[in-house]
């Protein structure tokens, strides 16, 4: 199992946001979340990823065996965590491609591997910028600065081809993206699907997920899964609505 | 006033016994000079322009107005800034001991060209000695230093490299003075730096003139890092003609306990553009002050100032810059900005940005901030497994970059970003 959250709860200044999350990943799988704004998805992807300004009320997460929420944000990231934010930080004078390279090798150095050469690096930069479809102008500026919405959406996927993770939250990614640019997204992550790897695709459209076809479907509300099923799932959302699970039918969940 | 007995008297004996040497122009200049000082004395945080530089312990010293001599023992190559192709300009202990050959360019130590009476034109001839006491006892006082002369028209091929070597194996209390020329037409880079020798407290009261001619160019550096036995009192007095450009770069970053700089810009001609560019990265108990003024006298100029400050541990700093757009300067275009970050809860700044107009049709604006790290940009350097401290130097970097990058020398460039991440990394206390 690659990651277990069990009875997760967590609290923004003493307001329970998530109420008891349940999800179990293994390698190889793709699952989707999805929800009504407000739910608790990002805030899932925020404790997962370690933001301090949530505080874990209750439950376990493990990842690859190892106590996630004991990890630092960077440990969690060195152990192959990945998180594609929702909305990608503006860090002008900090290029790209310097912060590419030293997120790169603080990560090898983790793992007691020594920098990447520079041929190397650069090798790498190339194939994933192609992979991602992604402007080679882009790389040597600032981080994401002065970016359009879906540039920026595309450095999170380049980003993360670049470090190569074993498991990828993408929190609504496809968002603000155009159906060109949503396809190129969707081909760079299905390019990087493998057996050892994993990724939790949160977003608020089904349309995603006809290019990133997911093995499991689960809705978040109020804080708790209240429904998992398979990729029929987030069709028959996209017919209903999700009025009809706002209903306290926790029961019905799987 | 403050009178240290023992160094007040030693500056009148020396005054006494060198004043009188030289053109008559040159001791009725130091004499006035003497006067302001006295009847001024060693400012304190009475004077409005020293209000939170308090400077007493830095005087308290036993210091001799002698050094001894000063060699090159220890000292790296360039002065340790790597790859720096420029032309050497070695002063130990103020005194220019070689000759060096530049085309276009002369560099004359300045005892040596005090003979020349066309310096009367030049020496003190903007400085408000009365109300600069640190600039008044340096004009009544100063042996050596050098004049730095660029004939027209000329290109320099390399920047100047000045290198400000001292002993301070005693205590020393020294008068440098550089007055740069840069005429009609040329352009010119220089680039100072310092190195100490010996660990006792260094009093560097240095005043330094440029005069730019019309049309020409001139980029300053001041690099300052150095050890916390130096205290540095730094006066720059500009003055710009007609369609000139000029360049100012002052980095300041751990090292000197105490570093005052003053900067005097005096737009006297129209059409000119000057941009002053500085960094405080302050670290442990140093104190940095940079005062700036820049008078826009004649139309149609335009200054751009941006002082970026990073401050650590229990350092203090302090920024005062002030604009004046006198009457007859329409069509001014002025900016200064400061903005500071500030990474202890120890540190303290204090900044003041001033602005006076007295002309109508104008553009200008200034403003200053405060503040720390942005946590949504910490959390995302280390979201990619960036750790808390290279995340860190990441930002600060980043701060800094808005000056940093407008360093037109690679090799000064490269030089200060290193400086930067490695006087972060010493710093013992910053969150
Ligand atoms: N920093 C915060 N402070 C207070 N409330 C927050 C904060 N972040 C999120 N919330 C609240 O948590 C709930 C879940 O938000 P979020 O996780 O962003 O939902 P989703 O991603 O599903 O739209 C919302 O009610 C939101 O207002
Ligand atoms: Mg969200």
């Amino acid at each position: 199992m690659l990651l277990s959250i069990k009875n997760l709860q967590a609290a923004v200044e003493d307001k329970q946001i998530l109420k008891g999350i349940n999800l179990q990943v293994n390698a190889g799988e793709v699952h989707a979340i999805m929800g009504p704004n407000g739910s608790g998805k990002s805030s899932l992807a925020s404790v997962l990823a370690g933001r301090e300004n949530y505080e874990v009320t209750g439950g376990e997460v493990l990842f690859d065996g190892k106590d996630l929420l004991e990890l630092s944000p960077e440990d969690r990231a060195r152990e192959g965590l990945f998180l594609a934010f929702q909305y990608p930080v503006e860090i002008p004078g900090v290029s790209n491609i310097n912060f590419l390279r030293t997120a790169l090798n603080e990560i090898r150095a983790y793992h007691n591997q020594p920098p990447l050469e520079a041929k190397e690096f650069l090798k790498l930069t190339r194939e994933n910028q192609k992979l991602v479809e992604f402007d080679a102008k882009l790389t040597n500026r600032s981080l994401n600065e002065g970016f359009s919405g879906g540039e920026k959406k595309r450095n999170e996927i380049f980003q993360l081809a670049m470090l190569n993770p074993k498991l990828s939250i993408l929190d609504e990614t496809d968002s603000g993206l155009d159906i060109d640019a949503l396809r190129i997204v969707a081909n760079g992550v299905n390019k990087l699907r493998s057996e050892k790897n994993a990724f939790i695709v949160i977003t608020h459209y089904q349309r995603l997920l006809e290019y990133i076809v997911p093995d499991f479907v689960h809705v978040l509300y109020d804080g708790r899964i209240v429904k998992s099923g398979t990729k029929e799932l987030a069709l028959e959302l996209e017919e209903k609505g999700y009025d009809w699970i706002k209903e306290p039918v926790t029961s019905e969940s799987i | 006033m403050i009178t240290t007995t023992s160094l007040y008297d030693q500056l009148i004996s020396f005054y006494n016994n060198t004043a009188g040497s030289g053109q008559q122009w040159l001791s009725d200049l130091r004499s006035r000079a003497f006067e302001a000082f006295s009847t001024q004395g060693f400012p304190t945080t009475k004077n409005e322009e020293w209000r939170f530089t308090n400077i007493a312990a830095f005087l308290k010293e036993d210091y001799s107005l002698q050094p001894g001599a000063a060699t090159l023992q220890d000292i790296k190559k360039s002065n340790g800034i790597p790859s720096f192709d420029a032309h050497e300009i070695v002063l130990k202990n103020g005194m220019l001991n070689e000759d060096v050959n530049i085309r276009g360019i002369t560099v004359t130590p300045f005892r040596a060209a005090l003979k020349d009476d066309r310096l009367k034109s030049y020496l003190s001839k903007y400085i408000s000695l009365e109300k600069n006491a640190f600039a008044a006892l340096n004009t009544a006082l100063f042996q050596n230093g050098v004049v730095i002369e660029t004939a027209k028209n000329i290109i320099a091929d390399k920047p100047l490299h000045l290198i400000h070597v001292y002993n301070a194996e005693d205590p020393v209390f020294v008068n440098p003075r550089i007055l740069v020329i840069a005429n009609k037409g040329s352009k010119t880079e220089v680039v100072e730096s310092i190195y100490v020798k010996g660990k006792s407290p260094l009093f560097i009261n240095n005043v330094t003139e440029a005069y730019i001619a019309e049309n020409a160019r001139l980029d300053q550096y001041y690099l300052q890092t150095t050890a916390p036995n130096v205290r540095l009192v730094n006066f720059t007095q500009c003055v710009q003609s007609s369609d000139s450009l000029y360049n100012n770069y002052t980095y300041t970053l751990p090292g000197a306990d105490f570093v005052r700089n003053t900067l005097h810009l005096d737009l006297n001609g129209t059409n000119t553009e000057s941009h002053l560019y500085g960094l405080y990265l302050t670290g442990a108990n140093q104190l940095v002050d940079n005062h700036t003024s820049v008078h826009h006298l004649f139309p149609n100029c335009m200054s751009n100032e941006l002082y970026k400050g990073v401050l650590m541990d229990n350092s203090r700093a302090v920024f005062n810059g002030k604009i004046y757009v006198h009457q007859d300067a329409q069509k001014t275009n002025a900016f200064q900005q400061n903005n500071n970050m500030l990474l202890s809860n120890k540190a303290v700044i204090d900044s003041k940005p001033q602005l006076e107009i007295f002309a109508d049709d104008v553009k200008c604006s200034h403003g200053s901030t405060v503040g720390s790290f942005n946590n949504e940009a910490l959390f995302y350097l280390k979201a990619r497994g960036i750790g808390e401290i290279a995340a860190r130097n990441l930002l600060v970097n980043a701060f800094a970059f808005d000056v940093t990058n407008k360093i037109q020398i690679p090799a000064v460039r490269e030089y200060v970003e290193k400086l930067i991440t490695k006087k972060m990394s010493e710093a013992y206390d910053y969150q």
